[in-house]
């Protein structure tokens, strides 16, 4: 098997707390508290956990837009973790990003077109008309117009805001686009249009994603795999399928009753979880989930539950799953 | 008002030139800024043609001669011409206000770019600028002129410092919130390397708001200049500035109140133009800022 493209092993980011006339250092947000997947090839792996569960931070960390606390970052099985400033700048051709915010993710004072170039120049890749021609390749390519190279951001609407997001995501020829929020921040016509350009551009170079994302209807349609954060940590990780179908952790299950189903004559069983999500300053012992759950044990509260695989493929972070030994021998046999 | 169709007032997307237009029409205020300035920077650079004789030309038998036909503003106690030494004392109080406006917004921005980008400079220079803001401006400059000569680069070197850390502490916070910007953080992920995030990034977005103080600095400017004139800190008395012409007239004020009337006049229109011109870039300026970032 080949080398994945991206594999991050307990990652971790905490961010200090400080305080006081001498910034002492009170104490740490634990943003991202050891997280571990990989990602193929032409894969999408989409991220999803309510808002402050350190979703974006991973994706952030991971493009070293943030330096990490520990833990390795691989791509093509290269270490990027420890990279200097500029020893990371021919890796950042491989990593792009696509953020939420297509109103705050492109220069107000630039036009459209030198947005796009930008990437290519940074790496000299193209000048003059050869640019140009690049340039209004990659409009073409994302739906928009190659005249609407010179107007300005602020002229275009906010799906064509983030076509140009992706059209200078692209201009690198990247292995891995970090979608971080790409359409939450657009009207629902116009997320369809937006993701299903994502999947074509998917297509057509092979690209991969890390989509995050709290939608967890999106991230259906797009992801080939799901891995569902909760406070800093991975709790479940699994190919779509099986995570729609039985979602193994008690957070996951409560997350899936909350996806509206447009059948108004279906009834079903909302799991209604009590309590507000813990700071990430103080992060519960144990398993970070067990004031919430409704299925606690005495051991979850002390004991911090590792990442096993229940069934072929299927990871998930809890002590109440017992490892489906007779999936694992259907598969042996098969 | 057909012939801008794009600039509908619900319209967030119009082009910075209709902005301006825009502005201009929702602000009235500023176009009377606007020919108020020009007239008085016409006025400073045509002085000689306007009817006025040498500003120093001293001549004791006219000496304190009421405003008349001959003498449209009267003659101080020197028999100079009140109406020549204000007509000159806008070159002054101009090139006074526009000196301290650039050299004060050039180095702060510089100062205020390194603070916002360099952690150690930030607690260093900025503990420095604070001390400074901590002494009103006046009294600085007050300070400042009695370590020196009075000469006019001195007035406008003491007002510069006075203004810099205004401006480095708006420049500052201008670039802590533009660098968490996702465009920022984007042109990062996509290799771009620092001095072109600079200049291609943070200083286009730094303007509007620099252009801004800048004329706020300008106004303030002119009015500490006419006041370190007045106390005698400021320009050399050689010189014809407004608070000069007023400071002589001061101890004439009961006999020959014109003296300081009309250079007191054209003081106050001189700043309020400059305010007016100041409060409609802003209110052209600011929101759509505001709206971006």
């Amino acid at each position: 098997m080949s080398v994945p493209l991206l594999q991050v092993a307990d990652l971790k980011k905490h961010f200090p707390v400080r305080k006081g006339l001498l910034s002492r250092t009170v104490g740490q947000v634990y943003a991202v508290d050891g997280i571990t997947f990989s990602l193929d090839k032409g894969e999408t792996l989409g991220l999803v956990g309510e808002s402050g569960c350190g979703k974006s931070t991973a994706g952030k960390t991971i493009l070293r837009l943030i330096e990490p606390t520990s833990g390795t970052i691989r791509v093509n099985g290269e270490r990027i973790d420890a990279l200097s400033r500029g020893a990371m700048r021919p890796w950042r051709r491989e990593l792009q990003v696509v953020f939420q915010d297509p109103y705050s993710s492109l220069n107000p004072r630039m036009n459209a077109g030198d947005i796009v170039a930008e990437p290519l120049v940074n790496y000299g890749l193209a000048s003059g008309q050869a640019l140009k021609d690049r340039v209004s390749g990659l409009f073409a390519k994302v739906g928009l117009r190659p005249e609407q190279m010179q107007r300005y951001p602020h002229e275009f609407s906010g799906g064509q805001r983030q076509r140009i997001g992706i059209a200078r995501a692209l201009a690198l020829n990247p292995g891995l686009i970090v979608c971080d929020e790409p359409v939450s921040a657009l009207d629902v016509s116009v997320q369809a249009q937006v993701i299903n350009l994502l999947m074509d551009l998917q297509g057509e170079f092979g690209l991969s994603y890390l989509f995050i994302a709290h939608d967890l209807a999106v991230v259906e349609h797009i992801s080939h795999r799901i891995a569902v954060m909760y406070l800093g940590k991975i709790v479940e990780l699994t190919d779509k399928r099986s995570l729609f179908a039985s979602p193994q952790h008690p957070y996951t299950e409560a997350l899936l009753s909350a996806v509206p189903v447009p059948d108004p004559k279906a009834r079903r069983k909302r799991i209604i979880l009590s309590g507000d999500v813990p700071s990430p300053i103080n992060p519960p012992p144990g398993c970070r989930f067990h004031t919430r759950c409704p299925y606690a044990e005495a051991r979850c509260k002390v004991e911090e539950p590792a990442m096993r695989e229940v069934r072929p493929g299927h990871f998930v972070a809890c002590h109440l799953r017992k490892v489906d030994e007779t999936a694992f021998a259907t598969i042996a046999r098969a | 008002m057909a012939t801008v169709p794009s600039a509908a007032p619900l319209d967030i997307a119009t082009p910075p030139r209709g902005m301006v237009r825009d502005a201009l029409r929702r602000h009235p205020t500023m176009i009377v800024g606007i020919i108020l300035l020009v007239a008085m920077v016409l006025m400073a650079v045509f002085a000689p043609y306007l009817w006025t004789i040498d500003p120093q030309d001293l001549s004791p038998v006219r000496r304190l001669r009421q405003p008349s036909e001959l003498y449209w503003f009267g003659t101080d106690m020197l028999g100079r011409d009140v109406y020549s030494r204000t007509v000159y004392g806008a070159r002054i109080s101009l090139i006074v206000g526009i000196a301290v406006a650039v050299l004060s917004v050039g180095i702060g921005l510089f100062f205020g770019l390194i603070t916002g980008y360099v952690r150690l400079a930030d607690t260093l220079i900025m503990r420095v600028m604070d001390g400074l803001m901590s002494i009103p401006p006046i009294l600085l400059a007050i300070a400042l002129m009695a370590l020196t000569k009075a000469s006019l680069e001195n007035v406008i070197i003491a007002i510069t410092i006075a203004e810099v850390p205004r401006v480095a502490r708006l420049v500052r916070s201008v670039v802590l919130s533009l660098r968490e910007q996702p465009f920022v953080e984007a042109a990062v992920a996509s290799g771009t390397r620092f001095h072109r995030i600079l200049l291609r990034h943070i200083l286009p977005n730094t303007v509007a708001p620099l252009l801004v103080q800048g004329t706020y600095i300008c106004a303030s400017a002119m009015i500490t200049e006419a006041i370190l004139s007045f106390i005698g800190a400021g320009t050399p008395p050689t010189i014809p500035s407004w608070g000069n012409i007023m400071a002589e007239g001061r101890s004439l004020f009961q006999i020959a109140w014109y003296i300081i009337l009309f250079p007191g006049i054209f003081l106050s229109v001189a700043v309020l133009a400059v305010n007016l011109v100041g409060d409609g870039l802003r209110d052209a300026l600011d929101p759509r800022l505001a709206r971006r970032m």
